[in-house]
């Protein structure tokens, strides 16, 4: 290996020390493990289920109970208990967070990493793609494609990964194009490796950074989408608690009780802060070029 | 520089003839069917199949976006299958409704975000910075609806300062720009943040200092406006955005703009309507980056138009 690569693959050595001296990162990660922690242990921590409807659950006017002894986070408009569903709720956000934005960031790197290292026309065919898919309103294809399906769980997450790769790809390409004509990539190549051989020992492991830092971020893009599409209603559909659904059911009494919206909100804030402070630090400590800066 | 903006939007028409293709594609291949919507339930067969003739829904799907596109060229975005009316004319009635909404919503973010981002860099490793700086996390990351709904509680419902929803006054846009301008706002005060550092950091600002020049004075004259231009050519990226939010903004806040007209439009299959509004987002998107980087030349004439 020439000396061309090290300062980059040096980068990420010593990242974790560095991302534990960030008070904001460390801040970010003990929310995440929080949210992690609260969506594995949901049966232990509150003793109702989250689609049970209690019968002392509403007052005697059948309105929802605000937060209190027996429940503490108050009850929704169907009696149930608003902790318990906010708790199962972060579970459809983490696992829309992690299959939804993993499968953007595989698409993301295949189409980035071939366009930039191969070129030609592929590559032409590839971007221009991308670019076409950058000039779409995210959002309406999204709510589009979501409230023509019957949406469940996986389609909302396809529906995500199908509009939010296009960042990857374009941040992805660039890097491959100038790592390719780097002076240790062409090394490689008159040494005589196949294409396979520089893309995965070469080029991809020069990209993790990258990798790594987009797919953090794009962690909280992912739950905002998955809240939002919810809210619209043409998300994740009840009774499967969401942080978004439980505010699109509960839309019409927000007025008189108002913790309907905030806590459930409070939640999706929490979670994508989280994934933001945790992705700009690591933005920070992996890429060699923003060091120093701030 | 002509040739440049030639090729640029040349460019840009192919790029939204692509996204006509596959927004039509789509909706041609997913499984709503819009003649279900419009016969109504109780229809017969026979009925079913003579509104999917009229509408020439009948016809493979080449002849079918053929004739959507010999139409559009002609300005003709074809008629609302449920609203009896012309789709250029329905979204003509909503798009003043959406621009106002975006122009309160620019100015949000540039007034919030800018001074944030003035003040947290003049106070660069302080506890207000630091402050500052979270809060602009927060606001990118707080989901539109929260915040609007948020907003409506507070200062609607409790305080009632401005109005519940609607349309028609300036009291009616504070709220619904404000939740679209928050986002935005994130952005632009850590983007202004980290570009006064920089000016500050050059050199013609030590010069001024060592002239003497009067602390505000520098900031005001010489640091601020070199601070701000690369800033302002952002602007174009946000109409990206914002064609997203206001389908959000505009459902919390009952806004008769195009966002809930999209939204209708959806919900009912109306097809002409979801290509109509689809097709003068994705216009609104490529002319806003075309803008973005036609303006930054002149900004920053460091930067040559390639």
């Amino acid at each position: 290996m020439t000396d061309a690569s090290l300062p980059k693959i040096a980068a990420p050595r010593g990242a974790l020390a560095r991302l534990m001296r960030r008070k904001l990162a460390l801040f970010g990660i003990a929310l995440i493990v929080l949210t992690v922690g609260a969506a594995i242990a949901a049966p232990w921590l509150t003793s109702y289920a989250p689609q049970e409807q209690m019968f002392d659950g509403l007052t005697i006017e059948g309105a929802p109970l605000p937060p209190g002894d027996a429940f503490v986070l108050g009850t929704d408009l169907l009696g149930r208990d608003l902790f318990s569903r906010i708790l199962y709720g972060a579970r459809t956000s983490l696992i829309i967070g992690v299959v939804a934005n993993g499968l953007a960031l595989v698409i993301g790197t295949l189409v980035g990493v071939t366009a930039g290292y191969f070129r030609g026309w592929i590559g032409t065919v590839l971007m221009r793609f991308t670019d076409l898919m950058m000039a779409f309103p995210a959002l309406l294809l999204a709510i589009c494609l979501a409230a023509i399906f019957q949406p469940s769980l996986w389609i909302v997450a396809m529906v995500i990964a199908l509009v939010n790769w296009v960042q990857t790809a374009r941040v992805l390409y660039t890097e491959t194009t100038s790592l390719a004509e780097r002076e240790f990539i062409a090394a490689e190549r008159t040494l005589g490796a196949g294409h396979g051989r520089i893309l995965f020992l070469h080029i991809l492991p020069h990209l993790v950074p990258t990798i790594i830092v987009w797919g953090t971020l794009g962690i909280s893009t992912t739950v905002l989408l998955e809240a939002t599409l919810s809210f619209l209603g043409v998300g994740v559909q009840p009774p499967t608690p969401s942080w978004g659904n439980i505010i699109f059911e509960n839309q019409t009494y927000f007025q008189s009780a108002p913790w309907l919206v905030f806590f459930p909100g409070a939640a999706i804030l929490v979670l994508a802060l989280a994934f933001n402070l945790v992705g700009d630090a690591l933005r920070d400590v992996l890429d060699p070029t923003q060091r120093g800066r701030d | 520089m002509a040739a440049y903006i030639l090729r640029r939007l040349v460019q840009s028409a192919l790029i939204l003839l692509g996204v006509s293709f596959i927004t039509f594609f789509l909706l041609y291949v997913l499984p709503a069917d819009p003649v279900r919507q419009i016969a109504g339930r109780s229809a017969t067969a026979q009925t079913v199949e003579n509104i999917r003739q009229q509408l020439g829904l009948d016809q493979p799907f080449l002849v079918q976006y053929w004739r959507y596109l010999s139409g559009l060229v002609q300005g003709d975005f074809g008629r609302s299958y449920l609203q009896k009316s012309e789709v250029s004319v329905l979204i003509a009635a909503r798009l003043p409704a959406s621009l106002l909404l975006m122009a309160g919503a620019i100015f949000c973010e540039l007034v919030l975000g800018l001074t944030m981002g003035i003040i947290a860099a003049l106070r660069r490793g302080t506890a207000i910075d630091q402050s500052l700086m979270i809060a602009s996390f927060v606001g990118v990351s707080a989901p539109q609806f929260v915040v609007g709904l948020l907003l409506l509680y507070v200062f609607a419902v409790q305080l009632g300062w401005f109005p519940i929803g609607g349309y028609g006054t300036l009291a009616h846009l504070v709220l619904p720009s404000a939740t679209l301008g928050i986002l935005g706002a994130g952005w632009y005060s850590r983007m202004m943040r980290s570009s006064m550092v920089e000016v500050l950091r050059q050199d013609y600002i030590r010069t001024a200092r060592a002239k003497g020049l009067a602390r505000r004075r520098i900031l005001l004259r010489h640091a601020l406006p070199n601070a701000i231009l690369p800033i302002i050519a952002m602007i174009g990226i946000d109409i990206g955005i914002f064609m997203g939010g206001i389908v959000v903004v505009e459902s919390v806040f009952g806004w008769p703009g195009i966002g809930q007209l999209a939204w209708q439009a959806i919900q009912r299959v109306d097809i002409p309507i979801i290509m109509g509004v689809t097709l003068v987002s994705a216009c609104a998107i490529v002319l806003g980056n075309l803008l973005a980087d036609l303006v930054t030349p002149f900004i920053d004439p460091r930067i040559k138009v390639r």
